[in-house]
This record gives structure tokens, sequence and C-alpha cells, in this order.
């Protein structure tokens, strides 16, 4: 009952601190990949808390399922919409705004939040899916 | 001589994990394995590994453990011939040590930590540390350097997390539930 109440305070928290770091990775320590496992340990944080069954309620499988596919997608895209702009793969300075250090700037913003989102997904994919019902 | 302290407790943490035959605490203590790791990646001004080091190492990894660990039994079975003394395990242990002492004897010729004549402080490192800010306007040159120089491995990477995500998919998700 405590840890059900303090959780439900904590999860705000932990997801602002997790889009913090995706967005600060270009400044400071951290980036798509540690915000995107902050981000999937807060909802996995809810799984364990609340259990299995009322999590598959909240969150639909497919729904993760198709996040995972959907970040790859993302950092593919922008790569290849840097080779459409002659440059070559990932070359973001060939971005079409109006200055290479903001082009460089928003797409590497771009494809940390694609690697956030793959990372995240794909942790809640496992905990779904090795945890046995009963246990977790 | 703190170094040399947390030395000591990452030997001792890894050697508890090896030998304690409750698979919970194992994973306990490996959990602060990793937290230990946090602090020497932090000490060597590694400050990105250490992020990634905290929350992958003591946090999901942890999580990942425990959820295969209710797949499984809590015990780990005592094998009878592990604690024998027999003529393979005494090979095993003749061929660790000495390639052990190869790999150390080969320490003696790397650089010193941190060397400013070292080659790989002089080759490709001035490149991304001054061409960070020039070329791309980027003030933390590791996330320019994984999203930028190395972009493509980066594309490997999340494509290897993702293709985890489809074998567990695959290998263990239920069609009945």
């Amino acid at each position: 009952m405590i840890i059900q109440y303090i959780t439900r305070k904590m999860i705000p928290f932990i997801q602002l601190y997790a889009l913090y770091v995706i967005a600060h990775g270009d400044l400071g320590p951290g980036g798509g990949f540690q915000g995107g496992v902050i981000f999937g340990t807060s909802l996995i944080l809810y799984i364990i808390v609340f259990g299995l069954e009322r999590g598959k309620r909240l969150f639909k499988l497919k729904v993760f399922d198709f996040l995972g596919a959907l970040g790859v997608l993302i950092y593919t895209i922008v790569g290849l919409l840097c080779i459409y702009f002659d440059g070559t793969l990932l070359e973001y300075t060939k971005l079409p705004f109006s200055d290479p250090h903001l082009s460089a700037h928003l797409g590497i913003f771009a494809i940390e939040v694609g690697v956030a989102i793959t990372v995240s997904a794909v942790m809640v994919v496992f905990i779904f899916d090795i945890a046995r019902k009963k246990d977790v | 001589m703190v170094d040399l302290l947390l030395l000591v407790l990452l030997v001792i943490f890894a050697l508890y994990a090896v030998y304690e035959t409750d698979l919970l605490s194992s994973v306990v203590i490996l959990s602060a394995f990793s937290l230990i790791m946090t602090i020497v990646w932090t000490r060597l001004n590694a400050v990105d590994v250490a992020f990634t080091e905290a929350s992958v190492g003591a946090g999901v990894s942890t999580i990942i453990f425990l959820s295969a660990l209710s797949r499984t039994k809590r015990r780990e079975e005592i094998t009878r011939n592990g604690k024998k003394l027999n003529i393979y395990n005494f090979l095993a242990s003749l061929i660790v040590i000495f390639t052990g002492s190869v790999l150390i004897y080969g320490t003696f010729d790397m650089p010193d930590f941190g060397d400013f004549d070292a080659p790989v402080n002089n080759a490709i490192a001035p490149r991304y540390i001054y061409g960070s800010m020039a070329e791309l306007g980027i003030k933390n040159f590791v996330t320019s350097i994984l999203a930028a120089y190395r972009g493509y491995d980066t594309l490997g990477e999340t494509t290897v997390i993702f293709t985890a995500g489809v074998a567990v998919v695959i290998l263990l998700r239920r069609r009945d539930l």
C-alpha cells in the first residue's frame, strides 16, 4: 500500500528526468540510450509494483512491439534524408535548415529520440515476455 | 588509495557472485558490482560510461536477471565433480594461468594511463575534440562521436537491441495470453 503510493508519486519524476537526459545529450553526459533505459525503468517499476496483470491492462503489448520498430525507423529515415540532401549517410550538416550547426543539433536530437523509443519499448517487452505470470 | 580499495571490493564482489549458490543474492551482488564500477568510471572521468553502467548494469540488467530467475529455481545445483581436483580442472587452470600471465606481460609495453605521447591521444582524438565544436556545434563530444562521427555504429547498436527484442518475442511470447 505504502509502496504503491510512493511509486505513483515517483514515476512522473523519473520520466521527467529521463526526458531531461534525452534532451541534454549534446550538452552533458547522457543521451538517447541512457534516457531510454531510465524511461523504460519507470514503466517496469509500475509493472513490478502493481503486477503483470494490471500492467498488461494499462500497456498494450502490441504498442510496444510497434514502438521498438518505430525508433529504428526514425534513425534510418534521418540517415536516408541526409543522403537525399546530397550528403553521405547520417551527415547531418547537409540537412536543409538555416545553419549547419542547427541541422546537426536537430538531426542528432532526432536520432537520440529514435534510440530512446526503441530502447525503452524493448525493455518493457523484455519484462513482459521473460517474467512468469505468478512471480513478478 | 581509493582506487586500490575499489579494486579489492570489485574482486571480493566478483568472487562472491561466482561462489554463492543462492542465485538471488548472486544477482544482488552483481548489481553492487556495477555500482562500484560506476564509481570507477567516474574516477576515470568517463561520465557517459558511468551513466550507462548505473542505468543498465545496476538497473535494467538486474531486473532482467530477476525476471529470468522467475523461470528457474532459486538455488544452484551443486555438481558432483565441481569440487574434486581432476585432470581436466588442473589442465584448465594451467591454461588460464598461462593466458593471464601472457596478458599481464603484454601490458608492460603499453603507454601509461593518460600519457600525452600515446598514439591513441594523437591520431584521431584531437580531430573529434576540436572538430565537434567547429563542425557540428555540439559541446559534448562523446555525443558527437556516438551520433555523428560513428553514427553508423550507433545505428547498428540500435538494430541489435531491436533484434534482441524480436528474438525474445519469437522465443518466449505465449499466444494464448
